[in-house]
């Protein structure tokens, strides 16, 4: 067991940043992630890779993320990384596991900086190897240094689609097509939005530029997509897809890397019981925060994209003011100085927070990926169908017996790529708003756990 | 399949079901696995259908593979290391008879 005042979960831009901002009013700190290094996903290998040909082809917003590892190296924080949440019990007491061993942190609050995931956009053969996201083939590139040895299929809506094919350009990559799947008339939805979006120019800025070098490079681009489906027998073979005017296209394909947005990392917060809300503009449950980022259990906070998409700028002021609530919380500052020092961080979130109407609006996924044919696979690890799903929902029943009645959600992945596809077929049957619907309930453990691993907490009591 | 931008300067020997490949401190197996010529993949504990690394974060568990022995490892958090053991999961597992 060890103790501290402040468990940080995860190390991407909120959780180094709340802890850099902790450790300078004094606090003791401990960061746990289950990554290898520092980063989070935006920032994976940055300080290995930031200063190399690799961090110049992945470009400037990633190589400036080294900055803020050094801080947080600097930072006095302690940092246990590749190490998993899996339970936390009121006090609070941390379940976690490291290297085959799992053992407790007594921790005086928490700050869940989990981040996002890819919005799971299930469609006929997305199970199929050689298709993948296409945040996991920039992870690949991040990481490893690799890029599909074929021209690759890209199919999305969203800005990390461009940003990848710009990346992917600079390292000599070759692309056969992009679909893309956003629907007709959001450039008009998100231009009304556009007017408040002016103060963060230069995000808007870099969107266009990289849209300039794809057409500047000849990428293929094909709009407004719908029907994508991957087909193969034992591995991806070719796609298909539809567009507008109706017609259908089957091509040849090694890779398809597929991408419709991001949604927070709820299961932790949902497991600790904190109350969350649906956000219609981003398709996806929140957790309930005050403007600390605190929830509705007392000590305990969310920063980062895990408290509502907004960006790794954003990341970055959330997990500030986590940290600063959490000095004068904890008895380590003044609750007035900290307020007026939190001023300048609350003003940096709001420009932050600007943008993101406009890219809601601009990059919303069409509605039919939320409504998948009934021969879907929706839950990849129990492969329970769309169809089986409507069958149960017509029945009347809740996300909860969905799962007892199919197996949807009860695998490893606990319901991180089948949760939000089971809320809005029940959405779509029983016709009611998915907030209505509700998501599963999360139970511990968060990530799966092995007996050897639970037999060493007994040890570790032992020792005590 | 992928390939590599760059000839590493320094690697290490993992075993995929007993064939040495060359891996390059730092990455992880899933992304070794994602090399391979034969593309690899598992068969699923349910209906035997064919997966391979998907999401590369540790939210989709379709990188699951037996590393040196222990069962049902998430190969995309997993860095490589010197003579490491990789082999594919059979479906379900059951107990010696």
């Amino acid at each position: 067991m060890s103790k501290t005042d402040l468990l940080i979960v995860g190390a991407g831009p909120a959780g180094m940043t709340a802890a850099i901002t902790a450790r300078r009013y004094g606090i003791d700190v401990l960061v746990v992630d289950d990554q290898t290094s520092p980063g989070g996903q935006i920032w994976r290998a940055v300080e290995t890779q930031a200063a190399t040909p690799r961090g110049a082809i992945l470009g400037r917003a990633y190589q400036e993320g080294k900055a803020t590892a050094d801080a947080f190296r600097a930072s006095g924080a302690r940092y246990e990384p590749r190490t998993q949440l899996w339970q936390v019990e009121p006090g609070f007491r941390a379940f976690v596991t490291h290297d085959g061993k799992a053992r407790t942190i007594e921790a005086r609050a928490i700050i869940l900086a989990t981040g996002a995931q890819e919005r799971p956009t299930p469609f006929p053969g997305w199970t199929l190897p050689g298709v993948l996201t296409v945040g996991a083939a920039q992870v690949l590139l991040k990481t490893a240094g690799q890029i599909p040895s074929k021209p690759v299929w890209v199919a999305g809506c969203g800005p990390l689609p461009l940003l990848y094919l710009v990346q992917l350009l600079n390292a000599g990559g070759r692309i056969a097509g992009y679909l893309d799947t956003t629907p007709a008339g959001r450039h008009w939805a998100a231009l009304r939005r556009l007017p408040k979006a002016l103060g963060a120019g230069g995000a808007l800025l870099k969107g266009l530029a990289w849209k300039t070098v794809l057409r500047r490079r000849r990428v293929p681009i094909i709009r407004h997509v719908i029907d994508l489906e991957a087909h193969g027998a034992e591995r991806l073979e070719a796609i298909s897809y539809r567009t507008a005017d109706g017609q259908q296209t089957t091509v040849s394909a090694d890779n398809l890397f597929v991408h419709e947005g991001v949604v927070p990392n709820i299961h932790a917060a949902l497991g600790l019981g904190c109350a969350v809300e649906w956000r219609d503009e981003q398709d996806c449950y929140v957790p309930v925060l005050d403007q600390w980022g605190e929830t509705s259990k007392a000590g305990i906070f969310v920063a980062g994209d895990g408290a509502g998409i907004a960006g790794a700028k954003a990341g970055q002021c959330r997990g500030a003011l986590a940290a600063q609530r959490l000095a004068v919380k904890l008895g380590y500052a003044d609750e007035q100085i900290v307020i007026k020092e939190a001023a300048r961080v609350q003003k940096s979130l709001a420009c932050e927070l600007a943008l993101r109407p406009f890219l809601d609006a601009m990059f919303r996924p069409h509605s039919r990926i939320f409504s998948p044919s009934d021969e879907t696979v929706i839950c990849r690890c129990e492969e329970v169908t769309a169809g089986e799903i409507r069958a149960m929902a017509r029945i009347g029943s809740g996300p909860n017996q969905i799962k007892a009645f199919t197996r949807a959600g009860m695998g490893p992945c606990q319901g991180r790529q089948c949760g939000y596809t089971v809320t809005r077929i029940l959405a779509e049957i029983q016709n009611c708003p998915a907030r209505e619907v509700g998501f599963y309930r999360v139970r511990p453990p968060l990530k799966p756990v092995t007996l050897g691993e639970l037999a060493t907490l007994d040890q570790e009591e032992e020792v005590l | 399949m992928f390939r590599k931008l760059h000839e590493p300067v320094e690697t290490v020997t993992i075993y995929v079901e007993g064939r040495p490949v060359a891996a390059e401190p730092g990455e992880s197996v899933a992304a070794v696995l994602l090399r391979q010529a034969v593309v690899w993949s598992r068969p699923t504990p349910v209906k035997g259908s064919k997966r391979a690394p998907y999401c590369m974060i540790g939210v989709c568990f379709d990188c699951l593979a037996q590393v040196d022995g222990i069962g049902s490892v998430q190969t995309c958090m997993t860095p490589v290391e010197e003579g490491m053991k990789v082999e594919r999961q059979q479906r379900q597992r059951c107990l010696p008879s």
